[in-house]
């Protein structure tokens, strides 16, 4: 009983040690605004100025994380804040299984884990706006859709299986001096739960307003934006608790 | 703390299984009307968020522990689906029998919780006659709202200064904070969800 309530209480504190991960290792994205070219509506998004993690975070950023914070670990995690896949790439609590890279990035972790690891950085996770802001980017532009290299690369990487198990840094330095934002994992975001989706197919409205309160259909403008498809479809698909090989995070902060 | 981290594994790994099973009978032939102790692993009263209700009182939503809970997600400012959401709880609550309603409370977080203050939730209350202890209205912070949106599997987002789009659940928590059932959808058949609140009743 008491181990319990320990346990609770720890779960809502975390340990005030500082890691490596400060603002060095964060890129500062300026603001700035585009018109998400898949969503409810085609309304400008802006964002404001904010620090996104170079990196995604790794195994080894992790394995900090919960040395100092161990009802986090696979062994005492409790059933609400995650499902049965949580960290199954570790072989102990705190060690990885063979084959695993320390500096690949860390998958197989729920929102709240992410949540919960961004909090105690003293940042957040970003929100989709903000993620995808980043991730219209290439290498020398902030926003590379109609380029069909861009393209191209993610839809490549689509097919490619086990790309999530490489160093961070692997893929490609973008505009902002982020890396991996494609090639790498998918990527939690704080309000993944805002993508409402009537069904698989554009055309699928049947139900869709006794689904949804006020959602428009949510539907592709066009062939060379199925790679943000993906991802809307994917965050559309997922659970909070879920625990997913190709599924890992980064973090974000606030300017002011 | 290495041997903290320890016992907390031992004990965990120990009690979580044997914890769980004596939950899911002690709802139908013990009686025990006393949810007190541990908190079931999947309580969404492991929450640690603080809330506030119509009178302007704070609360966890532990505070509900011991009730059969009927949980919606909606905003006051909604014109839409909104009151196609409640009139469908309300219908809910009109065919369970009196006794089952007499330990059930009927909630409805906000997701608009910087509208929906205290005051303009009671008024909202009082204009659905909804102003007595059988229905709370809740709202928290921002962050715990999505927390809470996402324990539930409700998505939402917003699509102008005023309006939500939203999904449509109605989800059914036991005694003791776990998710029994959950029905999506306006004017879908109510005979399920009546029967899974019937059945947690003691």
């Amino acid at each position: 009983m008491f181990y319990r309530i320990l346990i609770v209480v720890f779960i809502t504190l975390c340990s005030l040690v500082s890691y490596s991960q400060k603002e060095e290792n964060m890129a500062l994205i300026k603001k700035g605004s585009y018109i998400p070219l898949y969503g409810n509506d085609s309304t400008t998004v802006y964002v404001d100025d904010f620090y996104l993690d170079i990196y995604p975070v790794t195994n080894a950023d992790f394995i900090k994380f919960l040395k100092d914070n161990p009802q986090w670990n696979k062994s005492n995690i409790i059933a609400l804040y995650a499902d049965e896949k949580y960290l199954s790439q570790f072989k102990t609590n705190l060690t990885l299984k063979e084959g695993e890279l320390m500096d690949a990035p860390v998958t197989n972790v729920s929102w709240f884990a992410a949540k919960k690891y961004c909090e105690c950085q003293g940042k957040r996770l970003p929100t989709i706006d903000e993620w995808e802001y980043v991730a219209n980017a290439d290498e020398t532009s902030p926003d590379a859709r109609l380029k069909e290299d861009y393209n191209k690369f993610i839809l490549s990487w689509y097919e490619k299986p086990n790309a999530y198990n490489q160093k961070v840094g692997s893929t490609f330095k973008n505009y902002w001096g982020v890396y991996d934002m494609h090639g790498l994992v998918w990527e939690w975001v704080d309000d993944f739960n805002s993508v409402l989706l009537s069904g698989e197919s554009r055309g699928d409205l049947e139900g869709s307003n006794e689904l949804f309160c006020g959602g428009a259909a949510v539907g592709a403008t066009d062939l060379m934006n199925y790679a943000a498809f993906m991802r809307y479809a994917f965050r559309g698909s997922i659970k909070a608790k879920y625990s997913i090989r190709n599924l890992g995070f980064r973090c974000a902060k606030s300017v002011k | 703390m290495v041997g903290l981290c320890t016992c907390i594994m031992a004990f965990n790994s120990c009690n979580s299984v044997s914890e769980e099973t004596s939950d899911e009978t002690s709802l139908k032939t013990e009686r025990d009307t006393d949810f007190t102790g541990e908190l079931p692993e999947l309580s969404v009263y492991n929450l640690p968020s603080e809330w506030t209700n119509q009178n302007g009182e704070d609360i966890k939503l532990e505070d509900l522990r011991g009730n059969i809970i009927v949980a919606v997600m909606i905003y006051t400012k909604c014109k839409a689906a909104c009151p196609r959401l409640i009139a469908d709880v309300r219908r809910i609550h009109s065919l369970v029998d009196e006794e089952t309603n007499k330990q059930v409370k009927y909630v409805f977080v906000s997701i608009d919780p910087e509208v929906d203050t205290p005051e303009t939730m009671k008024e909202f209350a009082k204009e659905n006659q909804m102003d007595n202890d059988q229905w709370v209205f809740l709202r928290g912070s921002e962050e715990d709202t999505r927390e809470f949106a996402l324990v539930l599997g409700v998505g939402y987002k917003r699509i102008s200064p005023i309006d939500f789009s939203h999904s449509n659940i109605i989800s059914v928590f036991n005694q003791n904070g776990e998710l029994t059932f959950q029905k999506e959808g306006l004017g879908v058949d109510d005979e399920a969800i009546v029967e899974a609140i019937e059945k947690l009743a003691i």
